[in-house]
């Protein structure tokens, strides 16, 4: 009974810390912190949740959570009889973990396949560019920058783009975008969409998706500026903004908001000092704590 | 792909063979390229007496504007296939960008 209570506790102390988490305004300062710090909740909260209804199911064997579930899968008898509750509960926790790990599986496959049809077509369509090597180029008028991730990762300007920047803008967006391919930030994405498709009416995973995204961007930028002018980054991100002057299609209203352009802009332009350093170990000490506290309570049992 | 789609009909892997002149490539190298084009889904064949006819399945353009679409996220699906340096704002909030702008430059 202690393990599942405090698993428990540890679910709702993860979505009122990630509740709280989506306002914090450290976060700009210190933006690897606080990825590290969002994985950590997400992923305690996950097995925090699964685990204590998995938890109480398994009481009957008296043995801990792992071992217990061991027990039910060599189908032992327990130490007292099954009842309706605990039945319930492990069919019911089985499901949650069955879920969150499918819908992050149909998540990478769907999202590999995407890259790989994009890559495709990219090979038959896409030019080199004496100009820009080792990018791709894609002719359209239109203006976008990304990075196709990978172990082979591309990175992808359109003509249009090209024209809207200036030469050291063009620079500080592709050192911005090998930040990107660099530090694999689509794995960091990830589970984040995948959690975002598992509870699509929550507003604090939706938020969380949100913060996540502007905090990638935010590290891509902090590890650009090492080897271009902030300045001219920063110019390039409101060219970028205002350059579409596209009617929003509905049902894809995202998190590109003059707000975020603006905060990134500011970041550049005028840096906030970082964050102290016994703030910054003491958040990635939180998250070291919440997925040691998940991970052993359902190791040992109490 | 690029011959295939500057040619307004359906050509044979013989003739595609014969434009691709100057890379000296054996006709059974452009039969399996054209094969697998067809296989995903890129071309799309045509029975001609005993060979077989090859045209695009889509335009050129129309591929383009599939990748722009998906670059600049307008599929609808936020999934993390691609990572972007920046999208463009709803009009409507173009203008605190456009007055940022115009302030570093002016500095």
């Amino acid at each position: 009974m202690i393990t599942a209570t405090a698993l428990a506790a540890l679910a709702t102390a993860c979505a009122l810390g990630a509740w709280r988490f989506t306002s914090a305004c450290w976060t700009y300062r210190a933006p690897r912190v606080a990825i590290v710090l969002w994985q950590a909740l997400g992923l305690a909260w996950g097995l925090a949740t699964t685990g204590s209804m998995l938890a109480y199911a398994v009481q009957p064997y008296d043995r801990g959570l792992l071992h217990g579930l061991i027990a039910v899968a060599q189908g032992r008898e327990p130490v007292s009889p099954w009842d309706g509750p605990h039945l319930f509960a492990l069919v019911a926790g089985l499901t949650a973990l069955a879920v969150l790990v499918a819908v992050t599986l149909t998540a990478a496959a769907q999202t590999l396949r995407a890259r790989r049809r994009h890559r495709t077509l990219l090979a038959l369509i896409a030019r080199d560019d004496p100009f820009v090597p080792g990018v791709r180029v894609l002719d359209h008028p239109g203006a976008a920058a990304y990075c196709v991730p990978g172990l082979r990762s591309q990175v992808v300007i359109s003509a249009g783009a090209m024209e809207l920047l200036s030469d050291d803008e063009l620079t500080a967006v592709l050192a911005h975008e090998a930040a990107h391919v660099r530090e694999r930030h689509d794995l960091v994405l990830l589970p984040f969409g995948a959690l975002r498709r598992v509870l699509p009416w929550s507003k604090v995973v939706r938020d969380a998706q949100a913060q996540v995204e502007l905090l990638v961007e935010m590290a891509a930028d902090d590890r650009a500026r090492r080897y271009c002018s902030p300045r001219r980054l920063a110019t390039a991100l409101l060219r970028f903004g205002t350059a579409g002057a596209m009617p929003t299609p509905h049902g894809m209203l995202g998190s590109v908001t003059a707000a975020n352009v603006m905060a990134r802009v500011n970041r550049l332009v005028k840096p906030d000092p970082e964050l102290q350093p016994h703030f910054r170990y003491g958040y990635l000490g939180l998250s070291a704590a919440l997925l040691v506290s998940a991970a052993s309570l359902w190791v040992i049992p109490l | 792909m690029d011959i295939l789609w500057a040619q307004s009909s359906p050509l044979t892997a013989r003739e595609v063979g014969r434009l691709i002149a100057e890379r000296d490539l054996a006709p059974t190298t452009v039969m399996t390229v054209l094969d697998r084009l067809t296989r995903k889904g890129f071309l799309k064949r045509i029975r001609d007496g005993r060979a077989w006819r090859y045209e695009p399945a889509e335009s050129r353009d129309s591929y383009i504007a599939e990748l722009m679409l998906e670059a600049l996220e307008m599929t609808g699906d936020r999934s993390a296939a691609l990572t972007r340096f920046a999208q463009a704002v709803p009009a409507s909030e173009a203008e605190i960008l456009r007055k940022a702008l115009t302030e570093l430059e002016d500095e």
